[in-house]
């Protein structure tokens, strides 16, 4: 059956989420709202140094403490040889990821895990921890991502050495790898320009700054099978990387993940989950661990800092002629920051004959990064459309048009190789050009400075494995069996996906989300994948029942199923005087037509559609204090086909208001030992909903030709773009170009007091 | 266990009747001692606005009040807020407005909503900011939020309750 975009009669609409009831009551159960009998309750104890040799740690006053049942420290972790493994579409070293989750000879960061206790009550493991003693030796920081680089700077992991370079050295290093992407005559591109602008900018490490913090909930039993319930992006992940880190069987372990309280990439990887698991084997007792909100901020993934040279050549005819970006990012502790990411995206959105593309992941003592919504994309392009926006001013060229001219677009190379498939980015482009936003005057607001700026994103968007099953009731509803997290509608999304193709209403579908026995294989929520993969899996599955029905009602009419057709619901037969019949009325009858009917299927999707994005501020600006106010944001993005427009919307608003948090607000504030300073929601401050306007969308719908329904992802793309366009609003406000993020007060008002102290 | 304190309060109308340790906060008596896990954990320290319930009339941090502080109190939480099998308004609102993403802040930010609405039937946009300024919310940008507050309003203060087709 095709699907053409003008006979959608369920994709399109905006029906009430199926797990919106539960969610709004405050029945939904997410990790930490889980408790079993028995059940005790574990805290770790974190180091309060950011380098440290681990010299000794007595636990026995910690052990003694009645209601104490068990105190693990890196000792009870198996030791796991060095080396990166693909798992799924991560890349991750099993050994890291356990001396992350758990220190052992060394302490890397603030925060670093050290030990953990499980007690009868959360109160008593937390006086436990009080009592466990650890000596440290303390060791020199290094908290800067061109400090670390150096050669004479402390050296994290005593094993690393660089990967990609040309030559192998044997030289201990804290370069984790380099890569490099290139192509064209870069000097003759650069000669070829009539303008040349080369900025530097630095970046601090952010938070995801889901609202809810990590939890497990582990239990063992004697079988040597363990079952942990947790708030994860992946269950299947989840699995797998518990079974590396505890040398367990993969199929010992079954993962339940709970409603999750927001991911953002932040929920990909463990923390709690084998800790939790391990302590339930030595207990021989559920247990239960929750974070505290320092401790999310302390020790899980933020995502990278960054320090980014970007040197870009234009014509006067404004076409840029060359491109050369040289970009460390912060790994923390241990290597796997998203350089590679940052690379590849950076230039993505235009045609570019010459670049060169240097990147280097680097590890310091800050926590290990984990993906944060378009992980590396956001960093890269602030650097990038910044410099975009200042070749455009020179060259007196409408920063838009200036897009419009060398953007992206169908069989355009990407700096990493490989040629687009139909896009919309200069839709995009245009898209705000012919916005009211940007075609209406910039508001006057007393005593403040006012400006507009633009930016534009890219994000590869993944496929990825997923699974589904899709199952026709007995009175003609379905239900849809997948293992995808629903973070944010997706459980809508593949519901109406399945109706679509039933010819049911979204209603008449009920989407379910299961664990990792339940389903096949599926991979983490995450990727702006799960209404492209997950939806592919159900649109297959849902074609797999189509089938089956047709060919039970050839079964009953005793005719050949090819002369069945499934249309809107109702089964016919094209030749002969058979009545049609309704789904409800087949289903009733497949108990005496060869039983039930269940459509599955497993996918790896190869026809990923990549996001664009391209975004309009105004802002204005208290000259006293610095403060920027968002007076008005429009976001236009290529979304493919917006399956449930609402909570499309809203992917692109919430990663918006990421995105202007990280221009304003956010960072990672440590001091000169490397201890974070700032480890609350008071002092990490993401934006409340008095720091934003309504944040106004326009889905531009170019559908990706890689998926049946058109389906791009739509989730990451949209924190790309933000703290360019601020800053470009800002410059225009100001008169300065600002080149650090966060663009807090006190650097905005500094940057005007030098502006206007500076000769005219 | 002689070190727990016994406290009477009134909880979504019904009265209740606890122990807890002088240490509980009334977020931890209400997830954990009384199983009313809708109020939830985002920071304990009062930032996130996530434990949000309505302790006579005002709109407070559970995380922030012990339980033994609820002695002779009236609670509401948002397991209180649906009425005979009927959402309330809100919570309906919320659904049509796609208001929710991950759906972990949605507690509190209702609780907190229907203890402005109780005091100001027609908030203005920037008054609904201003009082849900409290509670963070990551994943939708506020946008939605905001309206269905709004267009909660407006149903209310046109007198048609419970639940209203999408």
């Amino acid at each position: 059956m095709e699907l053409q975009e003008h006979k959608f009669k369920v994709i399109g609409t905006r029906p009430i989420r199926h797990d919106g009831v539960d969610k709004v009551t405050g029945r939904a159960k997410y990790g930490a709202d889980i408790s079993l009998p028995g059940m005790l309750h574990a805290k770790v104890l974190r180091s309060p140094h950011a380098h440290a040799r681990i010299k000794s740690i007595d636990v026995s006053a910690a052990l003694a403490l009645p209601g104490v049942k068990a105190v693990i420290t890196g000792k009870d972790l198996p030791e796991l040889p060095p080396g990166s493994q693909q798992m799924g579409e991560l890349v991750v070293n099993p050994r890291y990821l356990s001396m992350n989750i758990m220190a052992r000879d060394k302490v890397l960061y603030d925060g670093h895990a050290v030990a953990a206790v499980a007690a009868t009550s959360p109160h008593i493991a937390e006086e436990a921890l009080k009592l466990i003693k650890v000596e440290y030796e303390i060791l020199p920081p290094v908290l800067d991502v061109r400090k670390a680089m150096q050669d004479d700077a402390p050296i994290l992991l005593p094993e690393l050495r660089t990967s990609g370079t040309p030559e192998k050295s044997d030289k201990p290093t804290n370069i984790a790898s380099q890569v490099r992407f290139a192509r064209g005559d870069l000097e003759a591109g650069f000669r070829a320009a009539d303008v040349i602008v080369e900025r530097e900018f630095t970046t601090s490490m952010v938070h995801q700054g889901y609202i809810e913090p990590h939890n497990a909930v582990a239990q063992y039993n004697a079988d040597g099978h363990g079952t942990i319930w947790v708030s994860t992006q992946g269950p299947f992940s989840v699995r797998e990387l518990c079974s590396h880190i505890l040398q367990m069987p993969l199929g010992n372990i079954k993962v339940v993940p709970a409603e999750i309280g927001g991911g953002f990439g932040g929920k990909t990887t463990v923390y709690l989950e084998p800790l939790a698991l391990l302590l339930a084997k030595k207990t021989g007792r559920p247990v239960k661990m929750v974070m505290s909100r320092a401790e999310v901020l302390r020790a899980t993934g933020p995502t990278s800092g960054s320090y980014i040279r970007c040197k870009m050549g234009a014509t006067k005819e404004g076409k840029i002629t060359a491109a050369q970006v040289w970009m460390a990012y912060e790994a923390g502790a241990f290597p796997g920051s998203p350089v590679g990411a940052g690379c590849m995206t950076i230039l993505a959105p235009y045609a570019l004959e010459n670049l060169q593309i240097d990147g280097f992941d680097v590890v310091l003592n800050k926590p290990k990064t984990c993906a944060y919504r378009a992980p590396g994309a956001t960093n890269a392009a602030f650097a990038a459309e910044t410099v975009i926006d200042e070749l455009a001013e020179k060259l007196g060229i409408d920063p838009l048009e200036f897009r419009r001219r060398n953007g992206a677009k169908e069989g355009t190379a990407q700096p990493a190789g490989p040629q687009f498939r139909r896009i919309g980015y200069i839709e995009t482009v245009e898209a705000i050009m012919n916005s009211e936003h940007y075609r209406s005057p910039l508001p006057h607001v007393p005593g403040k400075l006012v400006g507009r700026g633009v930016a534009s994103g890219f994000w590869f968007n993944a496929g990825f494995q997923s699974t589904a099953i899709v199952s026709i009731n007995s009175d003609g509803t379905a239900n849809v069996v997948t293992g995808s997290p629903d973070i944010g509608g997706t459980r809508a999304a593949c519901a109406m996906i399945a109706a679509e193709v039933l010819g049911l209403k979204a209603e008449e579908v009920n989407p379910v989300v299961t664990d990792t026995e339940s389903i096949g294989h599926t991979d983490v929520t995450g990727g702006s994948r799960v209404t492209f993969a997950t939806g592919y899996a159900v649109y297959e599955a849902a074609q797999d029942a189509v089938r089956q029905l047709k060919e039970r009602a050839a079964t009953i009419w005793k005719v050949k199923p090819e002369d069945v057709v499934y249309q809107d619901g109702v089964v016919s037969c094209v030749n002969n005087g058979h009545e049609p019949m309704t789904l409800k009325q087949l289903a009733g009858r497949l108990a005496r037509a060869g039983g039930p009917v269940t459509g599955r299927a497993a996918v790896n999707p190869r026809g990923v559609g990549p996001g664009f994005a391209t975004h309009v501020v105004d802002i204005a600006v208290d000259p006293e204090t610095g403060k920027v106010d968002i007076l008005r944001y429009t976001a236009a993005q290529d979304v493919g086909k917006a399956v449930h427009p609402s909570y499309v919307e809203g992917q692109i608003q919430g990663g918006v208001a990421q995105g202007i948090g990280w221009a304003l607000n956010e960072e990672y504030y440590y001091d000169e030992n490397g201890i974070m300073r700032n480890t609350g929601f008071l002092d990490y401050r993401i934006p409340t909903c008095l720091d934003l306007p309504m944040i106004e969308t326009i889905l531009v719908e170019v559908p990706n030709p890689g998926h049946p329904l058109g389906i791009r992802g739509v989730g990451e793309v949209p924190i790309v773009p933000p703290p360019a366009a601020i800053a470009n609003a800002l410059y225009r406000a100001i008169g300065v170009r600002m080149t650090e993020l966060p663009m807090s007060p006190a650097k905005v008002a500094k940057a005007v007091l030098e502006k206007n102290k500076a000769p005219q | 266990m002689a070190n727990k304190v016994y406290v009477e309060t009134t909880l979504n109308g019904e009265t209740v009747e606890f122990l807890c340790e002088p240490r509980q906060s009334l977020l931890e008596v209400l997830r954990d001692v009384l199983g009313f896990t809708g109020a939830k954990e985002g920071c304990l320290t009062g930032d996130c606005g996530a434990c949000s319930v309505i302790i006579d009339g005002r709109v407070v941090c559970s995380c922030l009040v012990l339980g033994v502080e609820a002695q002779g109190k009236t609670i509401e939480t948002v397991e209180g807020m649906a009425r005979d099998g009927q959402l309330h308004p809100l919570q309906q609102k919320f659904l049509e407005h796609a208001a929710l993403q991950c759906g972990i802040c949605t507690p509190g930010f209702l609780v907190a909503a229907k203890a402005l609405l109780d005091r100001n039937p027609n908030p203005t946009e920037h008054e609904v900011r201003y009082a849900l300024a409290g509670n963070l919310c990551r994943c939708t940008g506020y946008d939605k939020i905001v309206r269905a507050v709004l267009d909660a309003a407006a149903v209310m203060r046109g007198g048609t309750h419970g639940v209203t087709g999408a």
